[in-house]
């Protein structure tokens, strides 16, 4: 976790440098190669698209550069849809959960990491059966509840769960982090009297900033690409985020998929920068849940 | 400093006694710690989950008080025929995409292991679709699979076929979601990929000593040693392919005649579109169990087949 590079070590088929080794060295290139490229039409698909006039949009056969290139979709999103009112919601919400996510379940974790308590393993183990659980089966039951709170078509029963635990799945992942830590260091904090809190808040936490960033992406990415929560609890315009916006978008201007694309582009484009940009501590992530877990 | 002489001087029963303060004080602590988890379960989870027991056994449409029906919602939806569709195009779409994703990722995963030049590369580009919100995948694809103007179709044209109707049509819509998700192999293969790293490489080299080509390591090192990975991915696959959602409610809404109407679909248009809150429910309880019954499959036909040595959790 300590975001080494991942060291690959597993003896390669192309050990000896003969024709058949060079062969099959070409072959796993190859297949690579054109594995990416079937996965990255789409994307250029899109990329293309939103860069298009209208008229060039429906142009056979397939035109890949747009000629001219038009810029002015990127505006004309803002323009034509309350773009900026999706993207100002979604940040709030995205920013707000995050929040309360990456907090609470940091100090979740850490109760179940580091303090001993009757009960402890029991309910660390309900919080692990609760992981298996599919949102749907508490999904109508808290829309109820949400309903009689007076709560539905604002943002609170996006926000607020967030606060009580962070999701089981962060907790988990925290823990494991925790535990990875010299107990010893407990220790001598408790020797010069530093409290509970102090142990949590000046040492542990500290020394756990990669998994925390990983437990922020791991959030921003949920929450900034959640579709079914708002889709069930945002029911006006004005309350949208962008990926509840970009299907409005698509009943409003059925055929303009220039616009479409631009729009999609926009969207997903904090979700690309966030991974290029923490790439490693993501990449480390994901090997450690998925090991791990 | 001063602290720790006298708590070193005091020997015997004061330092039971203060182990035994410090030890409740740690309690109060820790049970402070996790408080924020508890109420959130109790509160957004367990209380729901009770509320969606007692629903289920209610006639409830959120105007009025729900009524006592007793087992009444569990034999309509058994008398449904949309839900016995809905369960058919859940199980022929995870039938199909488990077994593919885990494959194609499995395949994947595989390749980038021999030591490759350029691994980050080509870990980032297969990873990239499952970066991208599944509302943006999903008008993507609408875009892509447009009969008339699509990529898709219009590739198909230009070697002259003549492409299918896809979304519109009621044989075609399914693959094409299915398509789609095949899109995300990116997620499982990052996981594989870090199970091929964990198996320890002496391993390897204690079979080649012992004579093992290239084809055995693979047959007796590789796949004994990631099955559990493969175990982890076949329980992600499977719980959640049978709870797709935003592909079909964006790109069908489970049209047309129901094709695509997937379990999830059927279950949100019943509780958020109808407001019939109590059958939803029950909907909601069959999913439970199914996907519950289907893991603990998993789990008892996992004793045969998954290896555990206790090196990839020991690591």
């Amino acid at each position: 976790m300590s975001a080494a590079p991942i060291v690959t070590h597993a003896p390669s088929i192309w050990q000896r440098r003969s024709t058949w080794g060079w062969l099959t060295r070409s072959l796993v290139y190859l297949v690579l190669l054109a594995g990416s490229a079937l996965l990255m039409v789409p994307l250029a698909w899109m990329i293309s698209t939103s860069l298009k006039e209208s008229v060039g949009v429906f142009a056979f056969p397939p035109e890949w550069i747009p000629q001219p290139v038009a810029w002015h979709n990127y505006t004309d999103v803002f323009t034509k849809a309350p773009f900026a009112r999706f993207y100002l919601n979604t940040v709030i919400i995205t920013g707000t959960s995050l929040v309360g996510q990456v907090a609470s379940a940091s100090l979740v974790a850490f109760g179940f990491a580091r303090l001993r308590f009757p009960g402890r393993n029991v309910l660390f183990t309900i919080l692990l059966a609760t992981l298996m659980l599919p949102y749907a089966v508490y999904m109508v039951p808290s829309y109820v509840m949400f309903h009689a709170l007076g709560w539905v078509d604002t943002f609170l029963p996006l926000i607020v769960p967030n606060f009580f635990g962070g999701g089981a799945f962060y907790i988990f992942l925290l823990r494991q982090f925790y535990l990875r830590q010299p107990r010893e260091l407990d220790d001598a904090a408790k020797i010069d009297g530093c409290s509970f809190f102090g142990i949590y808040w000046r040492i542990i936490l500290p020394l756990s900033l990669p998994a925390i960033g990983v437990v922020a992406i791991f959030s921003f990415l949920g929450h900034w690409n959640d579709f079914l929560t708002p889709l069930i609890y945002l029911t006006s315009d004005k309350n949208y985020t962008l990926a509840l916006g970009i299907t409005w978008f698509k009943g409003q201007y059925v055929t303009d998929w220039n616009l479409l694309m631009a729009g999609s582009v926009l969207i997903m484009a904090p979700c690309l920068l966030v991974f290029f940009l923490a790439q490693r501590y993501f990449i480390q992530g994901i090997v450690f849940t998925g090991v791990k877990g | 400093m001063a602290r720790l002489i006298t708590v070193g001087a005091a020997v015997g029963p004061v330092v039971r006694r203060r182990t035994g303060r410090i030890a409740r004080a740690e309690a109060i602590a820790g049970y402070l710690f996790i408080l924020p988890w508890l109420l959130g379960f109790l509160i957004f989870l367990a209380g729901p989950m009770l509320a969606s027991l007692y629903f289920s056994f209610t006639h409830y449409e959120l105007v009025k008080l729900p009524t006592w029906i007793g087992l009444q919602n569990y034999v309509n939806a058994f008398q449904d025929p949309l839900v016995w569709q809905s369960l058919k195009v859940s199980a022929i779409y995870s039938v199909v995409v488990v077994p593919l994703g885990l494959l194609f990722s499995f395949v994947v995963a595989l390749l980038l292991n021999q030591s490759v030049k350029a691994l980050s590369f080509f870990r980032s580009v297969y990873y990239l679709p499952v970066l991208i919100p599944a509302a943006i995948s999903s008008v993507l694809f609408g875009w892509l699979f447009n009969p008339q103007f699509g990529l898709i179709n219009e590739a198909l044209a230009l070697v002259h076929i003549q492409g299918p109707l896809w979304l519109a049509s009621t044989k075609w819509a399914l693959p094409a979601l299915m398509l789609m998700n095949l899109w995300g192999i990116g997620g499982p293969m990052l996981i594989y990929l870090a199970g091929f790293q964990g198996i320890p490489t002496d391993l390897y080299e204690a079979a080649s000593i012992d004579g093992a080509g290239a084809l055995r390591r693979f047959r007796h090192v590789t796949i004994p040693m990631v099955t559990p990975v493969i175990f982890f991915n076949l329980l992600l696959g499977i719980i959640g392919s049978f709870q797709s959602f935003t592909g079909a409610y964006i790109l069908t809404a489970g049209g047309p005649v129901n094709a695509t109407l997937f379990y999830l679909l059927y279950l949100y248009q019943n509780a958020f579109q109808n407001f019939r809150m109590g059958y939803a429910s029950a909907l909601a309880w069959i999913l439970f169990v199914i996907i519950l019954l289907l893991s603990l499959l998993v789990l008892r036909t996992s004793r045969a087949w998954v290896y555990y040595e206790g090196q990839l959790d020991t690591k």
